[in-house]
């Protein structure tokens, strides 16, 4: 079983089919769910605080801007414990977005820094491209230690 | 019944991210206004992004350009837009101004822009949101073109506190001092006032308040008006200026601050407010005056003896690199005029590229405030904006005679009231 970094983070269905194939997903569900306290289990993380893009310090230096420091708080160790990732460019909106391009441009470098296995999708654009995409997430997940067909 | 809270259409990127949502939240609450995110559904994001035709490639620009297109084409009902993104972001940068010009350009909601990071405090946030909520809540008020009855109006800023007695659309009497305890420094100002007005205090209708003790001093004197300065300042100016009508910008380089305003029928209808250093601010001109051994008032006066100084080196961006500039000018034997008109040109400058980009600038451009009365500082900014700067008479007490002027609406009703007890 390994933990594979989704990109977009917040795709479902990219979560969906890593925990299908018997490996934990490595998103924005789990930094989102782990920094939530209050008020409620839907909450969006609006309880963060200026500590935060602090803590994005570590990734991120003190010039970029705060919103990306802060989200890097959030992904910065997610990508560290990864051990697999698999990369969405160019997403629909519908399909999971990350709303700072900075972010993500910054994100998919980490990623793709790390020596681990990387699978590199573009987003499909018809329903023939779509098979061949979710064909493709399969063999690579299926492939990586631990995965089940 | 209670009031309506004032809705504020948040329109922003990366404020929940930067861990000051809260500090937003709160500033708002504070001012009895709500803010709330416009609701915009996915396909619309599509659609008005490629409308809008401003090509940005982070997503949370393009849900800020849907939701503010929502807001001007009226299928949400917003009383005031906050647009703000992060310090230092480009993209978003370009983005705050063009949805800031759009929605001045195509509404009349009142927007201001603001950049913020993570040390962004609701107490920096607050003056701005009550702008807004003021702006929309007394609206009528606002619109107040001539002042009638006996009132007052005090103005505590960070360095002065001013006082102006009006009567029948006239000055009758004013104040100013220096801030140093700001019940102390409001009272003589007050008494100077009435001293000259030949009035009473009992003889004051209505009182209005302004600046950083307004709430202090508001409490204080049982004030009608309690007002943040960006509002009652550009009440103020146009008004003095004869401006009332039509458009007009006002810029109030101010102590510890700076203003710049656009206005529309003497109501504000975006404006910016910094913040950026104290280098930009009228305190670097108060440590040009002491280095340069003359008095503030003095030093307009020293600065038109130079043709603008504009060969002096001068960088003023940081008030310690500021004053560094200074005393290396000084050294390398350039003539204190051309120091103090180059002092001039650097706040000017730093105003002019850090501010005036967030307001349109429109013509009158009107200057009030302490530094208004330095010649050289309106020389400089007149050049930069290639335009003739209007500064009104008592451009000075500027917030003081908004306040006066817009508590006179309180005039009225208050009269009734007593004759009613009668």
């Amino acid at each position: 079983m390994a933990k594979v970094f989704i990109y977009p983070a917040t795709s479902l269905m990219l979560s969906d089919l890593v925990s299908r194939f018997g490996h934990t997903p490595l998103g924005s569900s789990v930094s989102i769910r782990e920094h939530i306290q209050t008020p409620g289990f839907d909450s969006p993380p609006l309880q963060m605080t200026s500590e935060d893009p602090q803590k994005g310090l570590k990734w991120a230096a003190v010039e970029v801007p705060s919103g990306v420091r802060g989200r890097m708080s959030l992904y910065g160790p997610l990508v560290e414990e990864a051990e697999a990732a698999i990369i969405i460019d160019e997403p629909d909106l519908a399909f999971g977005c990350m709303g700072c391009a900075r972010t993500n441009e910054l994100l998919a470098f980490m990623l793709r820094e790390k020596d681990m296995p990387r699978l590199e999708l573009r987003h499909p654009k018809s329903k023939e491209e779509g098979v061949t995409f979710v064909a493709q997430i399969k063999k690579f997940l299926s492939e990586l230690p631990g995965g089940s067909a | 019944m209670s009031e309506r809270p004032v809705r504020i259409a948040q329109i922003t990127c990366g404020a929940e991210y930067s861990g000051i949502q809260n500090e937003i939240t709160s500033a708002a609450e504070t001012v009895g206004a709500q803010m709330f995110y416009p609701d915009v559904a996915l396909a619309d994001v599509k659609t008005a992004y490629k409308e809008f035709g401003l090509p940005v490639k982070s997503p949370d620009l393009k849900l800020a350009i849907a939701r503010a297109k929502a807001v001007v084409e009226g299928k949400i009902e917003a009383d005031g837009i906050f647009i703000a993104s992060c310090f230092r972001c480009a993209e978003a940068a370009i983005v705050r101004n063009e949805l800031r010009r759009y929605i001045v350009e195509h509404s009349r909601i009142p927007v201001v822009s603001y950049s913020f990071n993570e040390r962004t405090g609701s107490s920096t946030l607050l003056t701005r949101l009550e702008a807004l909520s003021t702006i929309a809540k007394r609206r009528e008020l606002m619109a107040r073109e001539v002042q009638t009855g006996i009132t007052m109006g005090v103005d505590s800023g960070s360095s002065t506190t001013k006082c102006i007695i009006m009567k029948d659309n006239e000055i009758v009497g004013t104040g100013w001092r220096p801030t140093t305890e700001v019940l102390k420094s409001a009272d003589e100002v007050i008494e100077l006032a009435l001293a000259e007005s030949g009035l009473k205090m009992s003889d004051i209708e209505a009182i209005g308040t302004t600046g950083y003790g307004r709430f202090l001093i508001g409490k204080h004197l049982n004030a009608d008006l309690i007002q943040e300065e960006l509002t009652v300042n550009s009440k103020g100016a146009v008004y003095l200026a004869d401006a009332q009508k039509g458009f007009a910008t006002v810029i109030d380089i101010g102590g510890m601050d700076n203003k710049a305003i656009s206005v529309n029928d003497g109501i504000p209808g975006s404006f910016t407010m910094g913040g950026i250093c104290a280098g930009a601010s009228g305190r670097f001109l108060e440590m040009t005056s002491k280095r340069l051994g003359v008095d503030i008032t003095e030093l307009g006066a020293l600065s038109m003896k130079s043709d603008g100084g504009e060969g002096v080196p001068m960088n003023s961006y940081c008030i310690v690199f500021g004053t560094q500039s200074l005393v290396n000018a000084l050294a390398a034997g350039y003539k204190r005029e051309d120091v103090a008109a180059a002092a001039c040109h650097s706040v000017a400058q730093q105003v002019y590229e850090q501010q005036l980009q967030e307001v349109d600038i429109k013509e009158p451009v009107i200057m009030v405030g302490g530094s208004s009365l330095i010649q050289g500082l309106v020389r400089a900014m007149g050049r930069m904006l290639k335009t003739e700067i209007v500064v009104p008479h008592h451009s000075q007490y500027i917030g003081a005679v908004g306040a006066a002027l817009i508590s006179s609406g309180f005039v009225g009703k208050k009269r009734a009231e007593k004759k009613g007890r009668k």
